[in-house]
């Protein structure tokens, strides 16, 4: 793998090897020293163009956990405050050789352009409404652990479908580990043509209570602006997923930040059908394993060891 | 009546030469067959029997090559005046001289737009210093095509304004379409319309449909298109006005035209290579430079559509809607891309390539169709029988090539055949009368 621009770009195998991964890191932060010697004097630049708090965080976390230096930078503050391109921007990053790129843009493809422009390897950490590669990722992740595989698994994915980039991300990918993907939401939010990536659509939560894991979608408060829903009222009369329509055997997930008492009432935020926390703390272990995956991992650079000194294989757990 | 008087081109030499040996073919006249075509003083002098001594004229050997009549384009973007780092009307006509084309019509979205009559005199007079070909100016129905007030209509035809268009926007308001229809009665001038709701394509940036939903763009709808053009054929009919509908993307919109001519609007449309060669799967690619314009690629259902709106004639032409941009527009990521691409170069050799060659279009009715722009305009079809001004394209239609590779003669270099090989290649151009361009590669005997 060079870069994570898509999930789509990827195979079943490719995922399964790095929740694989994500799985020996998981192990490693059990440990008192949860640092790893892996990407020692190699560079990772995390680069935000949008707002974000777990991606960032946890990317940043990841790469410090390998030991990789992190140049963090945020588009305000920095020169593209100023109007320099991403091009530009990607071409003064460049002269820091960095081996890793971790971009957030409010645009679909910018982290394919960046590939184009720079050497290192690119992590898309969401390009507009097109993919969050690394959230299918680590929801993936937080399934695996509760369930035995995804196949004939029955998932609804709830709400703003059209404008939501984990939406797209996660229906490919539950489809790829052999999940029956139902979208539902009300019609202006469902994109028109979408039932052609494979899934169903719906717009009902009646036939709720045929899926297994319910996945809820952030509703932006400015929706009701563009007529896309009438009022968030109205909004979670039909599509709020409450403890009346979430049943008890049903797992319950939302990529966050959760508006509370619209996509999702309280008491089921709460509740211990609930994967919510857990997905974020995949987000650490997979996020170290996409890194791991892309910059160490090949029959050149055996697991642990580090990118400059190729001594062999070193012991995943060895402290920095 | 000529191109060269009533277009605006940069005075020269009428062409002698004669093309030896061509397979000549103009549809329309009626000529079909291997001839000498003869050129004296920038008119067709005859189109004589192959081998005939001919004194005093450049011999251009023509065997196997295909003259057929020059291409007229209703509808580029010369970016002239205020973005001449796009393009100016020197490299854009040159653009459309290595096209093949005698005559294309330069839109008024400029900065500032064509409002004026001396907007339309000051570029009227860079034609006739700068433009290899001739070039027919039009000039905005609203005030600075701001939608709202009319434009000065009978002062601007009386400046040499072939017609009126915003194109680039739509007209929002019926009122103000209405009251130029009106208008029109007094000063004549076809009214050429970008059609397209902006409330419908919102913030759009790609047809609607499964792949905007698996790419997460915006989609821009179908019916943003064709509920426009129902709309302005209605007040068409109404007012007895005379209108051009432009860059038809879908089949609602074919539809909608085919309706309103057999209601008996005076109503005539174009479609561009774009949409006629590639579908919105294309768009996959998030390639801005090649796949974003407005209206975007749509689905291979509209295509196809359009192509058999080419063929039984509801389309009445092609046109490139050539819009050149410099790269910095094009190199970010596609929702913040400009919209358009660069055509006057490729349209006839994709048009080629991807219709022709398979058998999709008949040659003779893509020739047609290539020049069926000039009508709409009120300006003379480009045509091959004796005593015409000379209007010719030499073609190889075997010739292969890929695009950009030998750079381009506009500006910009966004075009959405970058890359792609092509068979069926321009040689030589003849425009108002004139040598208009010539292949670099393409050597030319000198008669003793």
């Amino acid at each position: 793998m060079r870069h994570l621009l898509a999930i789509d770009d990827l195979q079943r195998e490719e995922i399964e090897a790095i929740l694989d991964r994500a799985e020996s890191f998981a192990e490693v932060g059990r440990r008192d020293i949860k640092k790893v010697p892996t990407l020692r004097g190699r560079t990772v630049v995390s680069l935000f163009y949008e707002s974000s708090t777990r991606t960032s965080a946890s990317f940043e976390l990841a790469a410090k956990r390998l030991s990789a230096d992190l140049v963090s930078l945020k588009a305000a503050g920095s020169s593209v405050d100023k109007g320099e391109s991403l091009k530009d921007t990607c071409a003064t990053l460049s002269a820091y050789d960095p081996a890793a790129i971790v971009i957030r843009h409010p645009y679909a493809g910018a982290a394919q352009l960046v590939a184009g422009w720079s050497e290192a390897a690119v992590v898309n950490a969401g390009d507009g409404k097109h993919e969050h590669p690394s959230q299918a990722l680590l929801d993936l992740f937080t399934l695996r652990r509760r369930l035995d595989g995804l196949d004939g698994a029955k998932i609804w994915i709830v709400g703003d479908v059209l404008h939501s980039r984990v939406a797209r991300s996660n229906l490919i990918a539950f489809r790829a580990m052999g999940a029956e993907v139902t979208v539902c939401g009300p019609p202006a939010l469902i994109p028109r043509g979408i039932e052609q990536l494979g899934c169903a659509v719906s717009h009902s939560l009646d036939g709720l209570g045929e899926a297994d894991i319910v996945y809820a979608l952030r509703l932006q408060q400015e929706r009701m602006k563009e007529s896309f829903v009438p009022s968030l009222r109205e909004y979670a009369t039909h599509f709020q997923i409450d403890s009346r329509r979430l049943g008890p055997r049903q797992l319950l997930m939302h990529p966050g930040p959760v508006n509370r008492g619209v996509e999702l009432s309280g008491e089921v935020i709460d509740s211990p059908q609930s994967l919510m926390t857990e997905q974020v703390a995949s987000g650490l272990v997979v996020r170290m394993a996409i890194l791991y995956e892309l910059l160490a991992a090949g029959p050149e650079r055996p697991l642990g060891a580090t990118g400059e000194h190729e001594q062999g294989p070193t012991p995943i757990g060895q402290p920095a | 009546m000529s191109l060269a008087t009533t277009l605006d081109m940069r005075p020269g030499e009428g062409a002698d030469l004669v093309l030896r040996g061509a397979t000549v073919l103009d549809p329309v006249a009626g000529i079909e067959g291997v001839h000498d075509v003869v050129v004296r003083g920038g008119e067709i002098a005859e189109l004589a029997t192959p081998g005939a001594e001919l004194d005093g004229l450049e011999q251009v050997d023509a065997e196997g090559l295909h003259a057929f009549p020059a291409f007229f384009d209703p509808h580029v973007h010369l970016r002239t005046p205020g973005q001449e780092h796009k393009e100016d009307i020197e490299t854009g006509s040159r653009s459309a001289a290595a096209g093949g084309y005698c005559g294309i019509v330069a839109m008024a979205n400029t900065e500032p737009p064509v409002s004026t009559p001396a907007d339309v005199e000051a570029l009227r007079e860079a034609a006739r210093e700068s433009a290899s070909v001739p070039v027919g100016f039009l000039a905005t129905v609203t005030r600075g095509m701001e939608g709202e007030e009319l434009t000065e209509m009978a002062a601007l035809r009386a400046a040499g304004a072939l017609g009126f268009s915003d194109d680039g926007l739509p007209i929002r308001s019926a009122r103000v379409l209405r009251r130029a229809l009106q208008y029109q009665r007094l000063c004549g001038g076809t009214i050429a319309l970008h059609e397209e709701d902006p409330e419908l394509s919102g913030d759009g940036v790609m047809h609607e449909g499964p792949v905007s939903a698996a790419l997460g763009l915006a989609g821009i709808p179908s019916v943003s298109e064709s509920t426009m053009i129902a709309r302005d054929a209605a007040l068409a009919l109404y007012e007895g006005g005379r209108i051009h509908v432009q860059h038809l993307s879908a089949r609602e919109s074919v539809e909608a035209v085919r309706a309103a001519r057999a209601a008996g609007v005076q109503i005539s449309c174009e479609a561009s290579p774009h949409h006629l060669c590639l579908s919105d799967e294309s768009v996959r690619s998030l390639d801005p430079r090649r796949h974003k314009m407005n209206p975007p690629l749509r689905s291979e259902d509209d295509r196809a559509a359009l192509i058999e709106g080419l063929r039984d004639g509801t389309i009445d032409c092609v046109a490139t809607d050539h819009a050149p941009h410099a790269a910095e527009e094009k190199e970010v990521p596609f929702e913040q891309a400009a919209m358009g691409v660069t055509g006057l170069e490729t349209a006839f050799a994709a048009l080629h390539t991807e219709l022709v060659l398979p058998g999709t279009l008949d040659l003779a009715l893509l020739i047609e169709r290539l020049a069926g722009g000039a009508a709409p305009f009120g300006v003379e079809r480009p045509g091959l029988a004796p005593g015409s001004e000379a209007n010719i394209v030499l073609c190889d239609l075997g010739a292969e090539w890929t695009v950009g590779e030998e750079g381009y003669e506009s500006r910009s270099q966004n075009s959405w055949c970058a890359g792609r090989k092509l068979t069926g290649r321009v040689l030589m151009t003849l425009a108002g009368g004139q040598v208009a361009y010539r292949l670099r590669s393409f050597s030319l005997g000198v008669a003793a």
